[in-house]
């Protein structure tokens, strides 16, 4: 999981493309704070081969499950 | 295409259109809207320098703040955050203003100098470009300003409540504000038509998350072009607006408010990009973001504004190129710039390896 609360973008999407890049996950949960963030990385699931899907997480909080796409 | 995906080039074209028409109601030319410039303008209209044809409280920029203000309290976006290296957002507003006013505009009025054929503003683009692509090489080696955390909501209003008296003091007049009574500072439309200006593009901004050092960086770091639409949509609307109304002029002689000191406008605007990378957004998208409640950008956007006073006050900004009664005066940058952007660079460097923090591992 990727704990990217408090940091605006481009950060949340670069933590992201590192793992992404690193490890390449079937799945990876990421927490996020900042709506752009979570427009941001639907946007860069979609271009590289993962499905994203966002659900709210308390208050003003974000937790995003991205999917590889098979 | 998507709603979302609309929103930038609309945005884009919104700006565009904007800037046209606020030149038209008196702004000077090339410069419907300009961040760094305006700023600079209300930093001398509040005697924070005395450069006296740079002075006018820009209802521009309070339209902007005020504009994603209340779009992101009526989309549930206003989030009042603080905490991430203030004093270095600080210090880093003050030198993407340094590298601005070297070349005499902010990305945005870049992108519009080039819609109206400055060509002198190609050095200035490819400068961006480069600051830009030095800024995301730190950001992939690990830079970063750290976590912002929640903070009271009031404290998110810092920076509207701080337009809103700029606007009361621009209504007011009062013998201590100071008006430009020529130059750039006194070419300015109507008061509540910049208001409205600002207001509107405020509130698209937001809503699009426009940034005009955001669309090359993505560019760079993901191949996403979705922010990068927005900046070539102000270029082609303020280009198609200049020809229909005979304002296009693509030569490299005596522009309005620009100069051809090709080299320190490529670095000035190098320093800009740089730096608008360092803090996540340009000199438009700090505003937008301030707005939306963030407490760093608001200090981000305070060093901007000294920034701007330090510029004047220091000789360190570009001078225009003039010509009077057939008489060539050649501007540029003078040498108090040219060190100041040196010391920029400089400074730009040591902040970017000093934030180089080792990779958050996923758990």
């Amino acid at each position: 999981m990727i704990d990217a609360r408090g940091y605006s973008c481009p950060m949340p999407v670069v933590m992201v493309q590192k793992e992404v890049k690193a490890n390449a996950p079937q799945t990876l949960e990421v927490l996020v704070d900042d709506p752009c963030a979570v427009e941001n990385i639907t946007r860069f699931a979609a271009n590289n081969g993962y499905a994203a899907s966002s659900r709210p997480n308390g208050e003003d909080e974000f937790a995003l499950t991205l999917v590889k796409k098979a | 295409m998507g709603k979302n995906k609309l929103l930038v080039p609309v945005t884009g074209i919104a700006v565009g259109i904007a800037a046209l028409l606020l030149t038209a109601a008196g702004n000077p030319a090339n410069m419907g809207f300009c961040i760094a410039c305006f700023l600079r303008d209300i930093a001398g209209g509040l005697g924070l320098h005395s450069a006296e044809k740079v002075q006018y409280l820009r209802p521009e920029i309070v339209g902007l703040v005020l504009g994603a203000m209340g779009m992101a309290l009526a989309g549930r976006e206003f989030r009042a955050r603080a905490g991430s290296a203030p004093a270095l957002r600080f210090v880093l507003g003050m030198i993407v203003m340094v590298g601005a006013l070297a070349f005499l505009g902010c990305p945005l009025r870049m992108v519009i100098r080039l819609g109206g054929g400055d060509l002198t503003a190609v050095a200035g683009l490819l400068g961006f470009i480069a600051g830009i692509g030095v800024g995301v090489l730190f950001l992939k080696k690990g830079f970063s300003l750290g976590r912002a955390y929640k903070v009271k909501k009031a404290d998110g209003f810092v920076l509207p409540g701080v337009m809103l008296a700029v606007l009361a003091l621009l209504i007011a007049a009062p013998a201590f504000i100071h008006f430009s009574q020529s130059g750039p500072g006194a070419s300015h439309a109507y008061w509540l038509i910049s208001l409205a200006g600002g207001l509107v593009v405020g509130a698209l901004a937001q809503k699009s998350r426009l940034c005009m050092a955001g669309g090359l960086r993505d560019v760079f770091l993901f191949r996403d072009c979705h922010l990068l639409i927005g900046f070539a949509a102000i270029f082609v609307t303020v280009l198609a607006g200049n020809l229909v109304t005979g304002q296009f002029d693509p030569t490299l002689a005596v522009q309005p408010v620009a100069h051809h000191d090709y080299l320190w406008s490529f670095l000035g605007m190098a320093l800009a990009g740089w730096g608008s990378v360092l803090l996540g957004g340009c000199p438009l998208r700090q505003l937008i973001l301030a707005g939306e409640g963030s407490g760093d950008s608001a200090v981000t956007v305070l060093g901007m504004i000294a920034g701007a006073a330090l510029a004047h006050n220091f000789g360190m900004a570009g001078n225009a190129d003039a010509m009077t009664d057939g008489v060539f005066t050649a501007g540029g940058v003078a040498a108090n710039g040219r060190i100041g952007i040196v010391i920029g660079i400089v400074l730009l460097l040591v902040i970017s390896i000093a934030n180089l923090h080792k990779e958050e591992k996923a758990k």
